[in-house]
């Protein structure tokens, strides 16, 4: 600076302890908010499973390990988080290798079919396969027995099995994607190269492409293991009847049971810390089983990978790939969507049953339009609160680095680990008058600040990915062309990250609309989700209004998803 | 010299959903001798990397046969296809394609395990190619922490570790900066020598092939153009798209009126030259910067001025008004002129070339798509 001397030197000088100031501020924000979002429903749980009364008491956290009910939990939860993945996982890299590197037709309409499961509801997808193979009173069940003249239902949806098939169906997506945009990126060179070297297709497959997918196929893998130990849906619906027990379901169940009393609350926070060890011990094992290479595969020119023949196996797997998508997203949605016509739950699908009473019946019950609207005003404040927070974790982490950048890092990704219901526990401890005499439970801004600590993460991983595409040098330009700090960071870095920070909140605005395992513990009397309304319809046995309103929500779910598709496509940027 | 590589009558055609039909490859015909290195030269989408990989085996022909080593390996009449891994190549691709799962050695040993040769074969064998390849004592490093260079000699001992008697390199130099291409370039070349095999070289940088070659094919838009020695194809190019094509070009387009060659755009002074027998209407002149010379007026020639002086390294460049045209002169620095001066152009054995095809012109804008 000294070189250029006298006014100009002043003017850098005057500049950098303003950026430095700006700087300053942002990276304090940073930590507060995540101290507040984050670190205190945390710190919350932990403390009140082992202090009562501010002094230090194991007695109830060694009385909920030892209980053979949360124990047997644990271990369906481990069960069917460990089946869930593996079979999750070879069915992904199944199609998506099948979609990426075979001649099946139809390629890019099997691609967008593909990505259907993931966007409907798990739990869902699970009232809809109650409704067909309830081990009393599945419809299909029902069915088989008569034509078939069976003395008893031949399949029971309400077991472990049950449950790991509808988790697997719903779950595959989260590797068939990391894979498919994996195989896209690789260069197909590096597959040629072998059968140059005079390694037959069977050979390339297992000895080049595979491994060289790993990373993709562990990121997605881990991100089933994770979601599936977490998850609330799936394992109440189809578990309850048979009393098989999750973790999160153990959770919900003590805390359900206790009316919502500070000592029921304890007990959950104490199951929640066993469920936290069970997620950190399976992600510290997925470390260990598939420590992933760092390498790139991402280069050579763009050319079109030479497609491995199916020749006779074409029609079979394309019949195959059709049929998993019928029976995973048509069936289902059929089944609600006849359910929902039904005068009562029980009686024969005949035309004459059949009536729209349901649906009246639901939009004029208590509630139900509340909850649409809650859930439409928890989403966006949600998404558009994270969008902007996350983007700001992500620019500090990117760009200013300040010290103790690692710990922003580690503190904003930690509840993509934690499960939804165990935040909730730490929420409701946090933010019931407990400090500063702040009281949220039963108010919708409980369920707001639980998704902002669920959610934070995925938009700051969004904008952390766009910010390292922009390098310093467009900022400097602004810079140089006579922009201060903050004018560069506006007309320059913002815009180019805009569509990012679009995707990070359809990102979590999409998942916040059918959202069930953080609201069903958080829920007040006025303040029920969507996804709450339909489970707890269902829970009080009113099936096909729980159906009339599910297919309301798909509805949404469909529109939404189509106007985001419409919106995000052709926009400039990182 | 027997021929290695023989392509009869080679057609590629495919449908894309926006241009429509494209051919790629239109009725190619070559052979390639034994121990040779043929190169395939051209501009991008002119056919060259279509056509190393349907001998290659990653695309099949639509129409023709291919012949590697006496063995006939594609044929559209008798519907037979070979694949890659039993042609018995060996191939180095322009990204390089080392795995990067796999170290130095596992890479260069690959091909030999494929073929379960036996363990104490390997390490010989692949201790040899590294040796080769000057890439001894890097066998545990993985590819990710080697340069751009090095992992392109590991793609190269790969190549030659089953000893393959044809060796087909896809722009393997693209990717690396100028010095290392050279020095990549005689080690390839000697890397031949060694073993014995015969090259097909595909690139786009002409004067890479020139220095690399026996005999080179030009092609453009899907077709070949010329086949010949690097000396002939730069002397007696066949046609304007060739000699533009390898080394520096400069063209005038003329008009024949009785008997002489008159500068488009300019009625009074023709250019001093003999007319060939079968020139229309419309020629182009084609000759290099260097090859004409420069006098001051009056000593016959073209007579013109100079509009502008441009001092190279190596030698100056004058552009001189031809008719409405600007023809690039280059000269020793001792010739010198100052702008504006007078001076006449003196032509010596130009080519003589048909007007510019402005359907030919949109055909390979076109084809730049696909």
């Amino acid at each position: 600076m000294k070189k250029y001397g006298g006014v100009s030197a002043e003017l850098a000088a005057v500049d950098g302890r303003k950026r430095l100031n700006m700087d300053k501020i942002m990276t304090a924000l940073c930590f507060v908010l995540l101290l507040i979002i984050v670190v205190v429903p945390i710190f919350m749980i932990i403390y009140n499973a082992f202090f009562f009364e501010g002094k230090l008491d194991v007695r109830m956290f060694v009385e909920q390990l030892t209980e053979p009910n949360n124990l047997g939990a644990m271990w369906n939860t481990l069960k069917i988080a460990a089946l869930t993945t593996v079979l999750g996982t070879i069915m992904g890299v199944f199609y998506a290798w099948l979609l990426g590197r075979s001649d099946i037709p139809a390629k890019g309409l099997m691609r967008a079919l593909f990505n259907i499961p993931y966007m409907f509801p798990p739990f869902l997808g699970a009232m809809a396969w109650d409704m067909m193979f309830n081990g009393r009173s599945g419809y299909i069940n029902k069915w088989l027995v008569q034509v078939f003249g069976l003395s008893s239902m031949p399949i029971n949806i309400n077991s472990v099995w049950g449950i790991v098939f509808v988790e697997v169906s719903y779950y595959f997506p989260f590797v068939f994607m990391q894979v498919v945009s994996a195989l896209e990126r690789m260069d197909p060179t590096l597959e040629e190269s072998a059968r140059i070297a005079g390694a037959k297709q069977r050979q390339v497959i297992w000895k080049i492409t595979l491994p060289l997918v790993k990373p993709a196929i562990s990121a997605g893998a881990l991100l089933i293991l994770t979601t599936s130990l977490a998850h609330f849906g799936v394992p109440a619906i189809l578990g309850y009847a048979k009393r098989i027990y999750t973790l999160p379901t153990r959770i919900y169940e003590v805390i359900y049971n206790s009316g919502g009393s500070f000592d029921g609350i304890r007990q959950g926070a104490a199951i929640s810390v066993m469920l936290v060890v069970v997620v950190a011990l399976a992600l510290i094992l997925q470390n260990r089983i598939l420590s992933a290479g760092s390498y790139d595969i991402i280069k050579g020119k763009s050319m079109r990978p030479t497609l491995i023949k199916l020749r006779g196996a074409k029609i079979p797997l394309l019949l195959l790939a059709i049929l998993t998508l019928v029976m995973i997203v048509i069936v289902p949605l059929v089944m609600i969507v006849l359910i929902s016509f039904l005068k009562a739950y029980g009686l024969p699908l005949e035309f004459k049953n059949f009536t729209f009473a349901q649906y009246e019946k639901v939009f004029s019950a208590n509630g139900t339009i509340a909850s649409i609207r809650n859930s439409l005003f928890v989403s966006i404040t949600a998404g558009i609160i994270c969008m902007f927070l996350g983007t700001l974790v992500a620019y500090v982490v990117q760009k200013i680095k300040p010290k103790g950048k690692g710990v922003l890092e580690v503190v904003s990704m930690l509840p993509y680990a934690i499960p939804g219901t165990v935040l909730s526990i730490g929420v409701i401890l946090a933010w019931s008058g407990r400090i500063a005499g702040i009281n949220l439970y039963n108010t919708i801004w409980i369920i707001l600040v639980a998704y902002l600590a669920r959610y934070l993460s995925f938009s700051m991983k969004t904008s952390s990915a766009a910010l390292l595409q922009v390098h310093s040098s467009l900022e400097e330009a602004a810079r140089v062309c006579g922009a201060s700090h903050t004018e560069s960071l506006a007309d320059i870095t913002l815009p180019l990250i805009r569509p990012a920070m679009v995707s990070g909140f359809f990102l979590i605005f999409l998942p916040a609309m059918r959202e069930v395992t953080t609201s069903i513990l958080l829920y007040g009397p006025y303040t029920r989700t969507l996804g709450v309304q339909i489970y707890s319809l269902r829970d009080a046995g009113m099936i096909p209004q729980a159906a009339a309103l599910a297919t309301v929500a798909i509805g949404i779910i469909i529109i939404l998803n189509t106007l985001v598709t419409k919106l995000t496509k052709d926009k400039k940027g990182v | 010299m027997a021929d290695q590589i023989i392509l009869n009558h080679v057609t590629k055609r495919f449908t894309t959903k926006t241009l429509g039909d494209i051919v790629a490859v239109d009725d190619f015909n070559l052979s390639v001798h034994e121990g040779e290195c043929f190169s395939f030269l051209g501009p991008s989408g002119c056919g060259k990397s279509t056509t190393l990989r349907m001998i290659a085996g990653f695309e099949d022909l639509t129409e023709g046969e291919i012949e590697l080593c006496g063995r006939l390996v594609s044929s559209s009449r008798k519907n037979l296809y070979v694949p890659p891994e039993e042609r018995g190549l060996g191939m180095v691709f322009q990204a390089f394609a080392v795995w990067p799962h796999m170290n130095v050695f596992e890479n260069v040993a690959f091909p030999l395990r494929i073929q379960k040769v036996n363990k104490t074969e390997i390490t010989k064998r692949v201790n040899e190619a590294l040796h080769h390849t000057s890439l001894t004592g890097l066998e545990n490093v993985f590819p990710g922490d080697l340069s751009g260079g090095q992992q392109q000699r590991i793609a190269l001992a790969r190549a030659i570790v089953t000893n393959p008697k044809v060796m087909l390199l896809d722009e393997p130099l693209s990717n690396l900066d100028p010095k290392l291409r050279e020095t990549m370039r005689f080690e390839i070349k000697a890397l031949q020598r060694k073993f014995n095999f015969t090259i097909i070289f595909v690139t786009h940088d002409q004067s890479e092939a020139m220095a690399i070659s026996d005999r080179m094919m030009v092609c453009d838009m899907g077709k070949i153009m010329q086949i010949d020695t690097p000396e002939n194809l730069y002397n007696k190019p066949c046609n304007r798209f060739v000699h533009n094509f390898l080394g520096e070009s400069t063209f005038i387009n003329v008009e024949i009126r009785d008997g002489k060659a008159y500068p488009a755009g300019h009625g009074e002074q023709a250019l001093d030259l003999q007319i060939p027998q079968d020139a229309a209407k419309k020629m182009v002149v084609a000759t290099r910067p260097n090859e004409i010379s420069l006098t001051g007026p009056g000593e016959g020639g073209f007579a013109s001025h100079i509009e502008k002086r441009i001092f190279l390294t190596d030698r100056t460049e004058y552009l001189v008004p031809v008719g409405d045209q600007l023809l690039k002169v280059q000269t020793p620095h001792r010739v010198t002129f100052s702008q504006g001066e007078a001076c006449a152009v003196h032509l010596v054995d130009p080519m003589w070339y048909p007007a510019d095809d402005e359907a030919a012109e949109k055909e390979r804008a076109r084809r730049q798509l696909v």
